[in-house]
């Protein structure tokens, strides 16, 4: 299946680490981070690079808006 | 193909807009605030009207709005942004005018302004969180709290025979005749916000057309308030506050949806 | 040119606000003062100068319209009377917390509560010492009569967009109901250029988006914002207003202001017939108060006496100007009943023969 590719960037220090985007990542591509930002906060990751997809599920539903989403259009 | 090779300027699909200022959002992690916050500078800045539009920030966790977005904001007292939103658009009926309230501040102590507003049918937009709390006081009992809900001043739940059951203001503003466009909505998955974003569009863009008020709630999450985890109260919203507060648009065009 | 009318005083007020190039009046029906909206409506002030007149669904609903129009940099103003200006209060803590200029009208009835229709001088300390919460303090003027309800509409604008402040005409009904000629001013043009360093018009690339708003969580920031606050109230000292008749050879002064003035200048004229040298001191602004004057004339006179329709609210002013120099006590009617010069004079006579 010829998938779009996509990959996200996260702005750490704004992640609040509310897991919204984990949950509604249709390829499971989010992950949590072990480490914290300096706020405490376990930041969300691209802990499967591969499978993203650049839907941009996670950044539309983000309160914070701390998610960038690049997609490369056709191979 | 590597990560590195995919974040290029030219592959860029999603952005925060600069119409959000650098501030850190005061909101609790997961709350739908930021993200009502996001969509409707998105609409401002895809509509291009940043320099013709003026926000109302009210009392409430939403206090601060306007510390986040780039736009010139006025901060009203508990519950009055409607006849604050008034004034100015009245005086400037060219600009863009909104209100965003929560459910303290417009459906309680500010009942009277909302209705009049309403019913007057100011050309304005009112932006209304609902997530049934008072978020900022502590978590105390609002004129949305679902009954048998736990609130800091219903730590029994509600009791509709001695408080009084929730209301739907939103189904009371679509009767008054001075109301236009008046829809339900959330922000909780991406399907709903992009609904949500396009009902925010429709209402700016009824302003220019001097169409009257429109009103947009969004029934939001309060995971501090429900003491919950912000995907669990996602879930609970979904099957405590949806029954009772239903998605959709309840007047378009001036008529009531199911009248 | 300059127009005569025959006007109420609470008319005067409404034309002066159309001829004033007022932007906006936000207000809600309350006796004794309804003929200033009755008037607008009348007047089709949207065809004469494009004011815009809208009558709200309460006075804390028209004062936060004020609030929004005030941010705006536009001239906008509303009228009440005491239980109304009493809702009103939160509204003008934080239209003078967020430093915005409009102007307030109250026709003051007897309280307290729903009390009478009926004149009073009893909402003194309300207006003048901030009447809603927080330290900070309304320009007063106070008009004595239907020429001054007219001429005060400019003044109080020129003073409220000079500091960036409410300021507010303190009258009743004695003034608001009197019919007197009135010379009315020329009509001016409404304000078409905005100070962009503070209205919330619509943020420009030119500058940063402006905000409106009271509040600062941060301790240190309010406390900053507070002493700059009391620094402006000070500074409002130089533009102090007063009226002084027959102060020259005076050793009995009254100090009084509005309608009980009016009383007190009778006062004076049957006091001179028989021999007394009394003197009037009329403060026209409230706020700056005239305690500078107040202390020069303690060092003239014997003894003064605050003549008001109240307990005796401006007479603690009074007292403060003159720091016990010279005895001053005060007269006044309460809850709607009005003194008559007679009634005055024999406390005069009293206080002046007994005080010697």
């Amino acid at each position: 299946m010829a998938k779009a590719k996509g990959a996200i960037v996260v702005d750490v220090e704004r992640c609040k680490g509310c897991q919204v985007c984990m949950v509604n990542c249709p390829t499971d591509t989010i992950g949590m981070a072990e480490a914290v930002n300096g706020k405490g906060y376990h930041y969300a990751y691209m802990k499967d690079p591969e499978s993203c997809t650049g839907c941009t599920n996670c950044a539309v539903v983000c309160p914070d808006g701390v998610i960038t989403v690049y997609r490369v259009k056709k191979n | 193909m590597e990560v590195k090779e995919i974040i290029r300027p030219e592959n860029l699909v999603y952005k925060r807009t600069p119409l959000l200022t650098d501030a850190y959002l005061s909101y609790c992690p997961g709350c739908g605030h930021g993200t009502v916050h996001r969509l409707i500078m998105e609409v401002v800045e895809e509509m291009g009207i940043q320099e013709d539009t003026i926000g109302i920030a009210p009392v409430g966790c939403s206090v601060l709005a306007y510390d986040f977005m780039d736009i010139d904001c006025s901060q009203a007292a508990h519950g009055r942004a409607p006849a604050v939103a008034t004034g100015i658009k009245r005086l400037w009926p060219d600009k863009y005018v909104f209100t965003y309230q929560g459910d303290g501040d417009l459906a309680a102590i500010g009942t009277g302004e909302t209705i009049h507003a309403c019913n007057r049918g100011e050309n304005i937009t009112i932006f209304f969180v609902n997530n049934g709390i008072y978020g900022m006081t502590g978590g105390q009992m609002a004129p949305t709290t679902l009954e048998g809900m736990k609130s800091s001043t219903s730590p029994y739940g509600r009791n509709n025979e001695t408080m009084g059951p929730p209301y739907k203001i939103t189904e009371l503003v679509a009767q008054l005749e001075g109301t236009h466009y008046v829809t339900r909505q959330a922000v909780h998955k991406p399907g709903p916000v992009r609904k949500a974003k396009k009902a925010i569009r429709k209402a700016l863009e009824l302003q220019k057309e001097n169409k009257g008020l429109s009103f947009i709630e969004f029934v939001s999450n309060c995971n501090a308030g429900w003491k919950m985890t912000p995907n669990d109260s996602n879930i609970w919203m979904e099957e405590n506050m949806f029954p009772f507060y239903p998605m959709g648009d309840i007047k378009v065009d001036g008529k009531l949806v199911n009248g | 040119m300059k127009e005569l009318a025959l006007m109420k005083g609470n008319e005067a007020i409404a034309e002066a606000a159309i001829r004033a190039g007022v932007d906006g009046y936000f207000g809600y029906p309350i006796t004794p003062q309804s003929e200033v909206m009755e008037y607008l409506m009348l007047q089709k002030p949207e065809e004469r100068t494009g004011m815009v007149v809208l009558q709200a669904e309460s006075e804390v609903a028209s004062i936060n319209m004020v609030y929004g129009a005030a941010g705006t940099g536009k001239k906008v103003m509303t009228s009440s009377s005491s239980p109304g200006i009493s809702l009103m209060q939160e509204g003008i803590s934080y239209i003078a917390g967020a430093e915005l200029p409009c102007l307030i009208v109250n026709v003051v009835r007897g309280g307290p509560g729903l009390g009478t229709i009926q004149p009073s001088q009893a909402d003194y300390f309300q207006s003048t010492k901030g009447g809603g919460h927080g330290d900070y303090r309304l320009i007063v003027l106070a008009p004595a009569s239907v020429q001054e309800m007219a001429d005060f509409v400019d003044l109080g604008f020129e003073l409220a967009f000079k500091y960036r402040n409410p300021a507010l005409i303190l009258t009743d009904g004695l003034i608001g109901q009197m019919m007197e000629k009135v010379e009315l001013s020329e009509q001016k043009e409404r304000v078409s250029e905005f100070d962009q360093s503070w209205v919330t018009t619509g943020k420009t690339k030119e500058r940063e988006r402006n905000i409106i708003t009271s509040l600062n969580l941060d301790p240190d920031l309010q406390y900053e914002h507070n002493l700059k606050l009391q620094a402006k109230y000070k500074s409002m000292d130089q533009d102090v207003m007063f009226e002084k008749i027959e102060c020259g050879d005076a050793d009995f002064l009254l100090v009084a202001y509005g309608s009980s003035a009016r009383i007190c200048q009778k006062v004076v004229e049957m006091a001179r017939s028989k021999g007394l040298k009394v003197g009037l001191l009329r403060p026209q602004t409230l706020f700056p108060f005239p305690s500078e004057e107040i202390a020069r004339m303690a060092r003239k006179v014997k003894r003064m006496m605050a003549v008001e329709l109240s307990a005796g609210q401006m007479v603690e002013d009074v007292q403060l100007a003159v720091n016990g120099k010279v005895p001053v006590t005060h007269y006044g009617m309460l809850g709607g009943k009005i003194h008559s010069p007679d009634d005055v004079l024999n406390e005069v006579e009293d206080k002046y023969i007994g005080g010697y």
